[in-house]
């Protein structure tokens, strides 16, 4: 039966969407993991003498800061793994037993990327202990429990699966120790570092974790097989929805009818709400640049690239996706008496109010002095006279399909990576960032926002145009674009 | 109403889909399109709406070439599948949405929903439900009410009767009929079920693998006639 169940995976694997765009992408996909193992594996060799140079005993610092690692991992793991409940649907009626779909289920959960990664740093670690003189037996049985601790991590997850509540007390009290600790105010580090060191010093603390992931697997198995209904634990979740009429946009005519329409799309929808959260965190960005931290980061370029990315931030991340947010429903609207004008100029309007609002929420830049506001300002203008209509003419080549149902993907989609939309692209962050200069080293920094500033007013008499060329397009790939939107991937 | 001259569709594997030399479908007229899977229903109505290109000739719809101008769209409204739904709206929300694309204003579509309370059997409107939420039956019921919004003069519906109840065939039998009654009103309707086109289609093309093979003014015969041809 394990056969069978193998194989399914592997299918599902080499057959995902993701896996199956072309053939650069898993290159680079494929270079990246590369990337990220030799940084554990180094990482797990290097650590030993770092910590050895700097005159602290290797193993019992990892130990100390091990609970915080471990605190870390299960965050990670429960915002990032996934349970593995939906692709069982199917196999519920056929001849298997539950115990068996069960167990497969689990087990397929321990062989997880966010498991066997921490081998990738503790074997060598474990390695180069018994190479310098750590007693060969006690280092394998302190692997043992360090790994089984991860394990144990795996099963928790599935059993705190969606209990928000759960979850961010538990992560509130270890925040809370956290920062006592370094606020030297209490130590956690004192009680649990001993537990961690015990499993190297005795032969039987290791046994603890071991224990515990096995009982841990035996809740999550009752846990999963009570749950192994439709209509409980398979159950797709739907929200309580309310009717929002927002009849004041009614005065716009047509184009509060779509600026409704897309209101209530990046309200309801976890895809929309994860680009909501991203450029409200946009607005931070830009942080980086204005505390003068980053040595690099102190030139007028950047200055001006930092006041583009924190008052467009949701300008990129939403109109980058233009029209695709209304792929699912593509098919309607292109059957329907529809004003592409219309249509186009409600997305630049929410684009406009996007800036503006991110613009307003980055007031607190004043801080750092009105000349660094004043960047932000200027970057403003910029993106709504100049990006916004470069972005859309940009998302009109962009053909994703967008899933408006999952989160996942928010954070740049290989498929809409096309040379079309790349070189639109650059002159976004390129224009501003040459005239700013010029006007600064030329004249003045002043001169230079005005510059910049005066670049997205002329931008701004040429919406009209632009409108009509995005039309164009939409016009001449509108069949390209259905029959790319009906494949799901 | 609609006119079909040399029409095609052809897949760059080189499969014909499609292949009408001329179809005339008189404004008024209840027409019934049947045909096994496959037999290019669902291409047409796409060719209709223009939402794929035809590899050769053209569809006119009132005269209006539907592939090169869009004065179509005001009279005409379609529901092919799910993908004429949005997903994250209400019921309501989305009626109302599409009455503003049609120029009506929240009384006639609410006129228009209260007459058609019975149809949505209570489940539909307040539900506080997404449409993604609705089952398939019910998401369907949407679908068709949606399109008679704004009094339409073609209506297209595909697969109309799959996934409903009884109950709800037989009122959505009666809507049809209401509409074809409607000597302004052209409705176009796709099936596999030779039974319920027959009820409410006063002609009927059956199509098998692209070709016209059928083309009958429906009688007390019709039927006999349609399931003679697709038995096996």
């Amino acid at each position: 039966m394990f056969k069978h169940f193998i194989m399914l995976e592997w299918k599902a694997f080499l057959r995902s969407a993701s896996l199956g765009t072309n053939i650069a992408m898993k290159i680079f996909i494929g270079f990246f993991a590369a990337y990220f193992m030799v940084i554990f594996i180094a990482a797990g060799i290097g650590v030993f003498f770092i910590l050895k140079k700097s005159g602290l005993e290797p193993l019992s610092t990892v130990n100390k800061f091990m609970i915080y690692y471990l605190v870390m991992d299960l965050v990670v793991r429960y915002f990032l793994q996934k349970m593995p409940v939906m692709n069982i649907r199917p196999l519920l009626t056929l001849p298997i037993k539950r115990n068996t779909i069960v167990h497969f289920t689990l087990g397929k959960t321990a062989l997880s990327f966010f498991n066997w990664s921490h081998a990738l740093f503790f074997i060598p670690f474990s390695i180069v202990l018994m190479m310098n003189g750590y007693s060969v037996l006690n280092v394998i049985l302190w692997h043992l429990g360090i790994m089984a601790l991860f394990y144990l991590n795996n099963f928790i997850n599935v059993l705190i699966n969606n209990k928000d509540s759960v979850f961010y007390s538990v992560l509130a009290v270890v925040a809370g120790l956290g920062l006592a600790h370094y606020y030297k105010l209490f130590d956690v580090t004192l009680y649990t570092q001993p537990f961690f060191q015990g499993m190297y010093e005795t032969v039987f603390v290791f046994l603890i974790p071991i224990l515990l992931v096995v009982a841990t697997y035996y809740f999550a198995f009752n846990y999963f097989k009570s749950n192994l209904n439709l209509d409980e634990g398979l159950a797709k979740k739907s929200e309580i929805a309310k009717t929002q009429n927002f009849s004041f946009l009614d005065q716009f005519g047509t184009l509060g009818t779509f600026l409704k329409n897309d209101l209530r799309l990046l309200l309801r929808n976890k895809r929309s709400k994860t680009t909501l959260t991203m450029s409200f965190l946009f607005i931070f960005y830009g942080l980086l640049f204005f505390t003068n931290s980053i040595e690099a980061y102190r030139s007028p370029m950047f200055q001006i690239f930092a006041g583009i990315f924190v008052s467009g931030g949701f300008l990129f991340t939403f109109g980058q996706f233009v029209p695709s947010w209304d792929s699912a429903y593509y098919q309607l609207m292109m059957s329907q008496n529809i004003q592409y004008r219309e249509y186009i100029s409600s997305k630049w309007w929410l684009m406009v109010i996007g800036t503006l609002i991110s613009t307003i929420l980055a007031s607190f830049y004043l801080f750092f002095g009105v000349h660094t506001y004043l960047l932000v300002v200027a970057g403003a203008i910029f993106n709504i006279g100049v990006n916004s209509h470069l972005v859309m003419l940009g998302g009109a080549f962009v053909k994703t399909p967008i899933d408006l149902t999952t989160g996942k993907g928010a954070f740049g989609d290989k498929q809409a990576f096309n040379i079309k939309t790349m070189l639109i692209s650059l002159p976004k962050m390129l224009i501003p960032m040459a005239l700013y200069a010029i006007g600064y080293y030329i004249f003045s920094p002043n001169i230079g926002l005005l510059f910049v500033a005066l670049a997205g007013i002329l931008g701004f008499a040429f919406r009209n145009y632009v409108f009509s060329q995005i039309e164009k397009i939409y016009k001449k790939e509108k069949y390209a674009t259905i029959a790319a939107y009906k494949q799901k991937n | 109403m609609i006119q079909v001259n040399n029409l095609s569709k052809t897949y760059n594997n080189g499969v014909k889909v499609l292949n009408i030399t001329n179809l005339e479908i008189p404004k008024g007229q209840s027409f019934g399109l049947v045909g096994n899977n496959g037999a290019g229903k669902t291409t047409f109505f796409s060719l209709l709406l223009d939402l794929i290109q035809p590899s050769t000739g053209f569809i006119k719809n009132n005269s209006i070439q539907v592939n090169t101008s869009e004065a179509w769209k005001p009279f005409t409204a379609a529901f092919i599948d799910e993908s004429f739904l949005i997903g994250y709206l209400t019921a309501e929300e989305y009626f109302y949405f599409i009455g503003d694309l049609r120029g009506q204003n929240k009384a006639d579509v609410d006129a228009l929903l209260a007459k058609h309370e019975e149809f949505f059997n209570g489940e539909i409107l307040k539900s506080k439900k997404y449409l993604r939420d609705l089952s398939k039956g019910n998401m369907k019921k949407v679908g068709i009410i949606a399109t008679l919004i704004g009094s339409p003069e073609v209506v297209i519906l595909d697969e109309p009767f799959a996934n409903l109840d009884p109950t709800t065939v037989n009122r959505l039998k009666k809507i049809i009929k209401e509409l074809s009654d409607n000597p302004e009103v052209t409705v176009l309707v796709s099936s596999h079920d030779l039974v319920h086109t027959v009820e409410v289609c006063n002609r009927i093309v059956a199509l098998n693998k692209g070709e016209i093979v059928k083309d009958i003014e429906t009688s007390p015969e019709t039927l006999k006639e349609l399931e003679a041809f697709f038995a096996v």
